[in-house]
């Protein structure tokens, strides 16, 4: 029975064809796609779905907001990965220590954020981030200290990252954490044999050991910030700072649903995954080349 | 509709998880062609309460006739546009649904709506003209029935007002000089805001001023969004901001319910669905707003402007046009379907013999302290000024909030911003291919 194997493959295959490879294949198709509209267009027959080339691509590539938009997420890229793959690594290391108490109910309380839905911590948080509402500013101004816009010019890049930290950190750490629990037990005797020290341990150690876990935390990190979506969209309602084009996945929410011209949105999105393909492969590659060329040494 | 205004946050958000589902989930109109037999027909709709006076129809006119409609409850406005332009795409729309008035021209652009003038013609008589024009497009078609209507007015907080010194402004200069009098009698209170993020109430304003931003010559759309009118609406609004006289903070945050609740904000220029909005945004200070008409450009004018407002059409789709086309009708301009819809779902009813009768011989709860508030309501809904809306209202509607947004933030110029506004409103049109007018 050679066929068997295919048989068993039928329902996934199907499934991802169905669901999956075709809604893909549908959106690229309606990239190259446009309305044309004759007269008032107004009626029957006044609209009609013609080819358009290129267009929708050089009209994306061309259009400044898209670009602002990338940039804005890369400035925000910028402080949301380093900072939670930071703490991410950090907390991992230390609940793996031996003196941490509690650990258990501390690994929980970590994680316990990303279980909450984006739209709902962007909420919560946005409540917070409002001078008139939020207790925190409250607290400052009996204090007499200074209160900051949060919702505006560049700690909004910050009160968008806080948000992504608070949710995020937690998920690495645990992505982290699993890999550090992988490391045999013999290999920390002969560091302490040696005369390490538990700083040494974490730093010689640890992390070159836990690297490959790194690197995904990494990837996935990328993928998540160029496609932030739900933190800007959920505060735009509180801020005259956030456009409705903020970053690159709004632009396209806005043209396909709010605008109405699926073409434009189905081309930007297919722009965007290109670049995600192309940045998040791009450091999957190289960063297996170094590990190739390390263990090569 | 006063809690179309309120949901927007909400629906923002609860977008992000619909947007999915909206695309795969498809009407269910029961075609089978034929006008005999029992119907029934599919109402897509985001009323509250829909269902109760639907109930009325089934139970009565509608078991009589064997016409039996089912409603399906939607998310408000824009979403639900683009829900019924990807249904209409796949021939699947509902017989029945809800539009905004400034969408009409973009539904029936897509041919999503369908011309049922030779079943409700006669339903002309019992709305304003201004409101009828808004479902006619100009044309001898008719593309919808009016449902509700949100002309505009100005509310106050009573005592503070006297507390302050300040009268009711009757026109837009004496409302400049309320806001700096203010200012100088308590500097840390704001007499209202200019908020960008619902494009309604600026076109609402502009409507008042008398600006026609879509208009048609020939076979060619003219843009006039940055005609004479919207430029004086926007300078004035422009100059308040800039001089620190008004606060320019968005509109429905928790931040904004709270300005309203403390007396922070003394003002909000709104329309006839206020008290239902500021029953849940500022509940502590109920019986102290009042009511008064929209402060005028010119003391020998008498108009207003208009923000929301419905109305319900029947689809392209439908296989039971007729029928479809009968109960709206019915809903719209029957006495006791309107008496439904004011009870059960809040709204203010475009009919014109409805305005004053059955839910609206008494105040609302919140304004029982203005027993004439509805007599008020229904003079100045007949001031209201015709509008001109067109086939991109969305886009002009975008760009307006991104555009003032920016310039509210900035306090910088407003012109600009609606330069902006009339550029990619042209852009947009001309790249779908219609031919603009300069």
């Amino acid at each position: 029975m050679k066929s068997a194997p295919y048989g068993f493959l039928l329902p996934a295959a199907l499934l991802f064809l169905l669901f999956f490879a075709l809604p893909i294949g549908y959106a690229v198709w309606l990239s190259f796609r446009k309305v044309h509209v004759l007269g008032l267009g107004l009626g029957s027959g006044a609209r009609k779905e013609v080819w358009a080339g290129l267009e929708n691509y050089t009209d994306a590539l061309s259009d400044s907001e898209l670009l602002d938009g990338a940039l804005r997420v890369l400035g925000y890229g910028c402080v949301v990965v380093p900072v939670m793959l930071g703490l991410a690594l950090v907390l991992a290391l230390m609940l793996d220590s031996d003196k941490v108490r509690l650990a258990p109910f501390t690994r929980l309380a970590i994680f316990l954020p990303y279980a909450i839905p984006g739209v709902v911590a962007a909420l919560l948080w946005g409540f917070l981030y409002l001078p008139d509402v939020s207790p925190f500013y409250y607290v400052l101004d009996e204090l007499g200290l200074p209160q900051p816009d949060l919702l505006d010019g560049g700690p909004l890049y910050l009160a968008l990252s806080n948000i992504a930290v608070w949710g995020g950190t937690g998920f690495n750490m645990i992505v982290i954490y699993t890999s550090l629990r992988s490391i045999p037990a013999e290999v920390y005797e002969a560091a302490k044999l040696d005369g390490a020290t538990p700083l040494q341990i974490a730093l010689r150690i640890k992390i070159p050991m836990v690297a490959p876990s790194l690197v995904l935390t990494f990837f996935f990190s990328i993928i998540a910030t160029l496609q932030v979506f739900n933190e800007p969209t959920t505060l735009k309602p509180l801020t005259n700072s956030v456009s409705t084009t903020w970053s690159p996945l709004m632009k396209v929410y806005q043209d396909a649903f709010g605008n109405g011209d699926i073409y434009a949105a189905a081309a930007q999105a297919t722009i965007i995954a290109l670049a995600t393909l192309v940045l998040s492969f791009g450091f999957l590659r190289a960063a297996n080349r170094r590990n190739k060329q390390e263990a090569a040494r | 509709m006063p809690n179309t205004k309120r949901r927007r946050l909400v629906a923002t958000t609860v977008a992000v998880a619909l947007g999915a589902t909206a695309l795969a989930a498809c009407g269910s109109s029961d075609d089978s062609g034929t006008q005999s037999g029992p119907v029934s027909l599919t109402y897509w709709t985001w009323t509250p309460g829909m269902d109760k006076v639907v109930d009325l129809w089934n139970k009565g006119p509608g078991k009589e006739q064997q016409i039996t409609v089912t409603v399906k409850k939607q998310a408000s406005g824009d979403t639900l546009v683009t829900k019924i332009l990807t249904a209409h795409k796949a021939g699947k729309a509902p017989d029945l649904v809800q539009a905004e008035y400034q969408t009409i021209p973009t539904l029936v652009s897509n041919d999503a709506l369908a011309d049922i003038s030779d079943q409700v013609g006669d339903a002309k008589g019992k709305f304003a003209e201004g409101v009828w024009q808004q479902t006619t497009l100009g044309t001898d078609a008719v593309y919808a029935i009016p449902q509700d209507i949100g002309p505009m007015m100005f509310y106050y907080r009573e005592d503070l007002f006297k507390k302050y010194g300040l009268t009711v402004p009757t026109t837009w200069d004496e409302f400049a000089e309320t806001a700096r009098k203010l200012k100088k009698a308590a500097p840390d209170k704001d007499l209202t805001t200019f908020s960008a993020n619902d494009s309604g109430l600026f076109a609402g304003l502009a409507q008042q001023a008398g600006a026609k931003w879509w208009t048609t010559s020939g076979e060619k759309w003219k843009v006039g969004i940055d005609d004479a009118a919207t430029r004086k609406v926007a300078d004035f609004w422009g100059g308040l901001v800039e001089e620190g006289a008004i606060d320019n903070q968005p509109m429905y945050t928790p931040a904004w319910n709270k300005a309203l609740d403390t007396g922070q904000q003394l003002a909000w220029v709104s329309a006839v669905w206020a008290p239902g909005t500021l029953t849940t945004a500022a509940p502590d200070t109920k019986g102290k707003w009042a009511m008064a008409p929209l402060p005028q450009w010119s003391k020998s004018e008498n108009r207003t402007g208009s923000w929301g407002g419905s109305s319900t059409g029947v689809t392209t789709d439908s296989g039971h046009k007729d029928a479809a086309a009968e109960f709206a009708a019915w809903l719209n301009t029957d006495r006791d379907a309107l008496n439904a819809l004011a009870k059960e779902s809040g709204i203010y009813p475009a009919s014109t013999s409805a305005q004053l009768s059955g839910a609206f011989t008494s105040p609302p709860e919140y304004f029982s302290n203005q027993p004439d508030f509805y007599t008020k309501a229904a003079e100045i809904a007949e001031t209201t000024a015709p509008s001109a809306w067109g086939p991109n209202v969305n886009v002009a509607y975008t760009s307006f909030k991104d555009a003032f947004g920016a310039a509210a933030k900035n306090k910088s110029d407003f012109t600009a911003a609606l330069e902006t506004m009339q550029d990619d409103t042209v852009a947009d049109l001309k790249k779908q291919g219609f031919e603009v007018a300069r």
